[in-house]
């Protein structure tokens, strides 16, 4: 039992620290604490920034332009970059199509986009769900028709995050309707410039655009942008679900809520008395610590068993679900720390001298109707429990 | 990083479970759990031959080990199988002695069975509340007041008495001969005593003990954590066993989903609970100990709580029952949460973390 990091893990802490010190812009970081939305050349920026220092793609390994770091490695410099208040990387295109093209790419897609992902020039959005295809993903009813060289593509997919911004889009879609449904799904590579693609904002319960809907009307796509055998998508879909599970415990974005709601809650107030020192208030802090630094010690438990057989198991689940309860309980805390000042909106409503609270605060009613989208997606918790019900329990 | 035993910790553990499965059949541990002298002396005996108690003291003073994890890995596996024997007294008794200077042997040894004489009625669980008194006086010290709920107290030889004199509390010894004590047992086995000090003499072993308290107390806390780990990872196993093989409306009730998300759920929080008390291992002796062991404490007493209670809930009316082990472990896990303070005792440490800018 050693739960420090080895000399050689802290040598390398250093040098994340030391980087992100100096190349990480001041504007940057501070629309990360106070939550403010991050624009496209914003991301577009730090994305370029970690890309010249060979730091974007975390997970890939050296042969594809990776840093080929381990498991403890990548969390040290996850957990650095939450604590710097770095902006998150984008994963669409870095941690779910790189992983799936090197794994079942030919030479000429994984040559024709690979590059292009770390370079920028492709911003990748996500076709997974339908309106009647969300937790029972195989159910997807987007339909893709040969026709010679092409398919015709017709139907929708929704949830796009970020897809505002993209240029292309990875799909499911359903190539066959014979024998079970996981049967007829293949995968497919869409460039949104093509003719008959919509897409359309969702707002947000916060009033926020982080979502889309995409609407396909007799959209021709060549063949040769299909990864995979036809009909043999579901495979490379629960490949891409694996990877979307990385760092799912969330832990550095936990740390980061915790440490800035303590340290609001420690600033004397008119009245001479520190939210801190309120008792339940106190109490209920401690209880999410507690079980935050129970979550940091389970995550690298199975961070480090990972390490060891080479892939995460069914056990990510239960880092998906406790990490994301921790995450909403912060929220929740930091939501109702406010009290009545928690209610302006928009923010612009009261800014300057007319503000109520410190500007990293003053979001937290947007952030916490915002979080409750994290035990729904990536996998909703239910699933995560069907999941571990049978692969960790065998019931 | 590494999270695997040392070779020589997972020798202990495995001599520990494999001798703890062969004598403390649960039906043997039973039998001697609830009637006197609650615990079985003959295994006892054989306990402290396999080194056992030399586990719980550091080197220096003549044990093999007395670090966080060692503590760990000694009750982790007594928590598995609900062992009744007074190791927790040994251990706290342990901790005392060595703060006091003293020959440790004859504790690890097996030869002397020693109790710490700490809570009372009303002073449960912090020492600073402590009212029995000493008096010196030219033929020495005496003790007046009452102990309350002494863990391992009606089978011990000598007791460590923790007594106010003047401002300070101090800590003394007696020896059982010298005290009336009324020995019984717990609701959930084992057993512990109330002494009765009236003028009782002592022997002075620290004039200003609190630190030293506190000490012993953090490491007993950190014990019972890893007790309350083992006795969890059992009930699990209990609980999964029976959500396979239980049959009701034509198929194993672990195929409802309702009970399968239960089971889940509870799986995290001990994984959780395991992972806080890794943490609280691995702090003893560090900086920031007491604090650790408290978060781990507070957390082993909603856990085992909920893990008790699911445990009957999910045995349904079986689990109810006497003869059935589901009982046994929960009435353990829930009583857990009553030695050396409760989970808001400890959040309440955790909370004063806090004060201060």
């Amino acid at each position: 039992m050693d739960l420090s990091y080895s000399p050689e893990d802290r040598a390398f802490q250093d040098e994340i620290r030391a980087f992100l010190a100096e190349a990480l812009p001041a504007r940057l970081s501070d629309k990360v604490r106070t939550g403010a939305e991050l624009t496209k050349a914003d991301m577009e920026a730090w994305h370029a920034i970690l890309n010249a220092k060979g730091w974007l793609a975390t997970t890939w390994p050296k042969e594809f332009g990776g840093p080929g770091w381990t498991p403890v490695q990548r969390h040290i410099f996850e957990e650095e970059c939450c604590r710097a208040f770095a902006p998150r990387v984008v994963p669409f295109g870095l941690n779910m199509l790189g992983p799936v093209l090197m794994r079942f790419g030919t030479p000429a897609q994984q040559q024709a986009y690979l590059p292009r992902i770390l370079s920028g020039a492709d911003w990748w959005c996500q076709g997974y769900s339908e309106p009647g295809a969300g937790s029972d993903l195989a159910s997807l009813r987007t339909r893709a028709i040969r026709d010679g060289d092409t398919y015709v593509v017709n139907g929708q997919k929704t949830w796009t995050t970020l897809g505002q911004h993209a240029n292309r889009i990875f799909c499911l879609v359903r190539t066959s309707t014979e024998g079970k449904p996981q049967q007829g799904i293949s995968f497919l590579l869409i460039d949104l410039a093509a003719p008959g693609i919509e897409m359309r904002p969702i707002r947000l319960i916060e009033g926020g655009h982080e979502v889309n809907e995409v609407f396909f009307t007799d959209v021709r796509v060549p063949i040769t942008n299909r990864v995979g055998a036809e009909n043999e998508g579901w495979t490379i879909a629960k490949f891409l679900l694996g990877h979307e599970r990385t760092n799912i415990a969330g832990v550095g974005f936990a740390v980061q809520a915790f440490e800035q709601l303590r340290a609001f809650a420690r600033r004397p107030r008119g009245n001479g008395r520190r939210l801190i020192d309120d008792l339940l208030f106190a109490a209920r802090l401690s209880e999410i610590e507690i079980e935050l630094e129970a979550m940091k010690i389970t995550n690298l438990r199975l961070l480090v068993a990972a390490q060891q057989t080479g892939a995460p198991g069914p056990e990510s689940s239960m880092l998906k679900i406790k990490g994301t309860q921790i995450r909403q309980a912060l929220n929740d805390l930091a939501r109702r720390a406010l009290g009545p000042a928690a209610a302006p909106f928009p923010l612009e409503a009261l800014e300057g001298n007319a503000a109520l609270v410190p500007l990293d605060q003053a979001a937290n009613a947007a952030r916490y109707f915002n979080s409750r989208k994290l035990s729904i997606f990536g996998g909703s918790n239910e699933i995560q429990r069907n999941i571990l019900a049978k692969a960790k329990l065998g019931l | 990083m590494d999270f695997e035993p040392s070779d020589d910790r997972r020798v202990l553990a495995d001599t520990l479970t494999r001798f703890l499965a062969a004598e403390y059949p649960i039906a043997h541990r039973n039998a001697v759990a609830y009637a006197a002298p609650y615990h079985d002396p003959d295994k006892w005996a054989r306990l402290s031959d396999l080194g056992l108690l030399y586990a719980l003291a550091p080197e220096a003073q003549g044990g093999m080990g007395g670090a966080g994890f060692d503590i760990a890995t000694v009750f982790q596996p007594l928590g598995a199988a609900l062992c009744p024997e007074p190791v927790l007294a040994a251990l706290l008794s342990a901790r005392l002695l060595v703060a006091a200077g003293h020959d440790l042997d004859p504790l690890l040894s097996g030869r002397t069975r020693y109790a710490a004489a700490i809570g009372e009625i009303d002073a449960p669980y912090d020492p600073a509340e402590i009212t029995c008194a000493a008096q010196g006086g030219a033929t020495g010290w005496t003790l007046h007041g009452r102990k309350s709920v002494v863990y391992g107290g009606g089978t011990a030889d000598r007791l460590l008495v923790a007594a106010r004199a003047s401002e300070a509390v101090g800590l003394f010894e007696v020896a059982s001969e010298a005290v009336e004590i009324t020995a019984y047992g717990m609701i959930d086995g084992g057993g512990a005593a109330e002494v009765f000090l009236d003028a009782t003499p002592a022997a002075l072993l620290l004039p200003d003990a609190e630190a030293t308290l506190h000490d012993a107390l953090d490491h007993g806390a950190l014990a019972l954590c890893a007790e309350a780990v083992g006795a969890m990872d059992t009930a699990q196993a209990l609980l999964l066993d029976h959500l396979r093989t239980r049959q009701q409306f034509g198929q194993p009730i672990g195929s409802f989903q309702a009970l399968q998300h239960r089971m889940v759920d509870l799986t995290i929080e001990i994984e959780q609970a395991r992972s806080i008390t890794i943490l609280a291992a691995s702090r003893m002796g560090a900086e920031q100990q007491s604090r650790t062991v408290s978060m781990a404490k507070s957390h082993i007493g909603r856990t085992a709580k909920l893990v008790a209670e699911e445990l009957i809930q999910l045995h349904g009316g079986i689990g109810m029952t006497w003869e059935h082990p589901a009982a046994h472990y929960a009435k353990r896990l829930v009583m857990i949460d009553h030695q050396l303070g409760d989970t808001d005792f400890h959040l309440q440490r955790v909370m004063a973390g806090y004060r201060g800018a």
